[in-house]
């Protein structure tokens, strides 16, 4: 016990403040943000996180939004496991063939008022993979998406400037 | 000594017929004798890494079915020519149970029959997919989507007394991939698990002959985002064995150093994430922190948090100077220091002791039985590691030392990541010192028509195969195969998690990470 504690305060405090862009990058699809609920979800967001095929990059980097220099959870963004919970989905892509139907009914599982974020190129459109038999495209192409963040995969950082579109 | 080759060579004398265009020992066999050929090799000691098939017609043949085994510092082909109104072979699940796998998706995307296979239940290809569907043929139009049709996967069965099931996925609680588990399970107790996997099949492998060799390596470094450099650096090295070209050495350092990294990041991940499932979330934020530190170094050297696109055919796209060496060399210290304090840590913690030890054994003989690879094989007492015993440079002049346990259980397979992430750092800081002058790379080029290569590389999960063919002209990619450690560990899976508690499947699972992705391709 004594060697963890030491280790803590070894370590003492990490977390770092994320600069805040205003990245061009980070898009805001057709339906724009109403305030009532960027009111609504301010300093509070439950996010559940749906990979609907993606290469597992941009799952490394929403990890790392996570993790104690990030530390999301100081802007009151936390994951949960049921998609009941959430706010928000956070979906990485291509949507493949074989996961449309269990994100269309994650989807549809959160309660309204929710909001999507497509991460990742092939979130926001199929990056390389593109569309084939096997790959639909874009998370847009099966659920109705609200802000896009590309990048591969964006940066920790890119995340959550995606995630302050909501909040300001 | 090529004991594969020579035992397959008594045994079928002028029935193996060896190629000259491949870059890796190939031998054609009458498909009658293909199962027998596995069981030649199987006594002679070998594995089988891969099965796979590919579509010839456009060479005027038919379909080509291929097995590659591996013993040693030795990995030899087999090849059978099947006709195009007959694509049937013998099976191999007999002799090797990784061909159960290998041929249902066979049978299921290039639609070549293994006959005698214990089970015809489609793998990858969904139950709503037409069944005359077949992507790998180049008759298979792939820019189309598909057409859904009704179907239903027909799962194991156990039945008795007391035994229920418990589905799992494809969406699960945590931030991972999708995939689907099945439990049957009586009280607590896990008798039988059955995965269901195919959710991120994104036609990779299909994708491949729409791209030119050189785009190649990009969609290469996207089939597993965690181990985006061994990917990219075995694609770039069987293209390199087909057009037989010399990568300066400096770019292979350069590559070992970036494997390192890799291997040491991710290790750092799941060993906080394993501690993390046993309820030991001081060690997750601990680790996360290291991990983070190590891939911001990526970064600012060279560009990408997880050197995405810095290995390319003929070499690599970032070099180091001076002041970046310091930089490793100050960053390596700081890292090594902090983990073997948290090493100390987990060591003495008795809670997690509890935890790790004698949960998900995988014993020896299942291990070798399965053919598995990577961490897991070397967890239960398998001592293989491309690094080691088929060397490419610059290993063949770095001596390395295979951390190899016998337990088998999650606790083994935590340790294996402790001794390799110390063996990495040693290796690093070798490499630093050793590294040669001069160019990072060469120009590759065009393969012939016809030709194939071949390449194994030690990733961070273990070996990674790539076998390529050229088509009808060297400037396509006929076929793509890739050979993901996934495919055959998460066979090993299944098996470790028997008579172990539903709670402790998180823990286990988490211990044997296998990729989704680089599984269905
Ligand atoms: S955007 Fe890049 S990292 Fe993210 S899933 Fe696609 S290929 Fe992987």
């Amino acid at each position: 016990m004594i060697r963890i504690l030491r280790q803590i305060f070894r370590t003492g405090i990490v977390t770092e403040l994320t600069p805040r862009s205003d990245d061009p990058k980070i898009t805001i699809g057709e339906i724009k943000l109403e305030d009532s609920v960027k009111k609504r979800f301010q300093r509070s967001l439950t996010v559940r996180e749906v990979d609907a095929g993606s290469c597992n990059g941009c799952e490394l980097e929403i990890h790392a939004i996570n993790n104690p220099v990030y530390n999301c959870e100081q802007f009151g963004i936390h994951f949960t496991a049921s998609p009941r919970f959430a706010d928000v989905l956070l979906v990485t892509g291509p949507v493949t063939a074989n996961m449309e139907i269990a994100l269309r009914r994650t989807y549809d599982a959160v309660p309204s008022p929710k909001l999507v974020i497509a991460v990742g190129d092939c979130g926001c459109n199929g990056g390389i993979f593109g569309q084939s038999y096997a790959s639909l495209g874009g998370i847009d192409k099966v659920i109705p998406v609200d802000i896009y963040i590309p990048g591969c995969p964006p940066t920790p950082t890119d995340i959550l400037n995606g995630f302050y579109k909501i909040f300001l | 000594m090529k004991i594969l080759e020579e035992a397959l060579i008594a045994a079928f004398e002028a029935e193996a017929i060896p190629h000259e265009k491949a870059a890796q020992s190939t031998f054609t066999v009458p498909v009658g004798r293909f199962a027998e050929a596995a069981k030649v090799l199987k006594d002679a000691y070998a594995l089988l890494c891969a099965e796979w098939a590919s579509d010839e017609t456009v060479f005027g043949s038919g379909f080509g079915i291929y097995a590659c085994y591996h013993w040693g510092g030795e990995y030899l082909i087999v090849k059978a020519e099947l006709p195009n109104d007959n694509p049937t072979f013998p099976t191999l699940t007999k002799h090797f149970v990784p061909a159960y796998r290998f041929e249902r998706q066979i049978h299921s995307l290039m639609g070549v029959i293994p006959v005698g296979h214990p089970d015809d239940r489609p793998w990858i290809k969904f139950e709503d997919w037409p069944s005359d569907t077949f992507p790998l043929r180049k008759s298979f139009n792939a820019s189309t989507p598909l057409m859904r049709t009704d179907g239903q996967y027909q799962w194991l069965k156990a039945e008795g007394e007391g035994v229920y099931e418990i589905p799992v996925g494809p969406v699960h609680a945590g931030i991972i991939e999708p995939g689907h588990f099945r439990f049957q399970a009586v009280g607590e107790t896990i008798i039988n698990l059955e995965e269901r996997l195919g959710y991120v099949h994104k036609g990779i492998e299909k994708r491949f002959e729409a791209m030119t060799w050189e785009s190649g390596v990009k969609l290469a470094a996207r089939v597993s985002g965690d181990t985006t450099v061994a990917h990219a650096t075995a694609y770039s090295m069987a293209l390199e064995s087909m057009t037989r070209t010399e990568v300066p050495a400096r770019a292979q350092w350069l590559r070992a150093l970036f494997l390192e990294r890799e291997r040491i990041a991710n290790h750092l991940g799941d060993i906080g994430a394993i501690c993390n499932d046993a309820a030991f979330a001081f060690m997750l934020y601990q680790c996360s922190r290291l991990k983070e530190t190590i891939v911001r170094t990526n970064y600012k050297l060279f560009g990408h948090r997880f050197l995405m696109d810095r290995v390319v055919p003929g070499g690599v796209a970032a070099d180091i100077d001076s002041s970046a060496k310091k930089e490793i060399l100050s960053e390596l210290n700081i890292i090594e220091e902090d983990f073997e304090h948290l090493v100390t840590i987990y060591e003495e913690s008795s809670s997690l002791e509890d935890r790790v030890r004698n949960t998900g054994i995988l014993t020896s003989e299942l291990a070798r039985e399965l053919c598995t690879v990577g961490i897991v094989a070397r967890a239960s007492g398998l001592n293989v590691d491309c690094r080691i015993h088929t060397p490419y440079p610059p290993y063949d002049s770095l001596q390395i030392e295979p951390p190899v346990l016998t337990a088998g259980d999650v606790h083994a397979r935590v340790w294996v990541r402790v001794s390799e992430i110390r063996e990495s750092v040693r290796l690093i800081r070798r490499i630093l010192r050793g590294i040669p002058q001069g160019g990072i790379v060469t120009d590759c080029r065009v393969p012939l028509p016809e030709a194939t290569g071949f390449a194994a590389v030690e990733g961070w999960r273990g070996e990674i195969i790539y076998w390529l063919q050229s088509g009808h002209s060297g400037d396509v990619i006929n076929r793509c195969m890739v050979r993901d450690p996934s495919a055959l560990n998460w066979l090993a899976l299944e098996q470790a998690i028997k008579g172990n508690i539903v709670p402790d499947f998180p823990l286990c699972n988490k211990s044997f990470n296998q990729s989704y992705s680089g599984h269905d391709l």
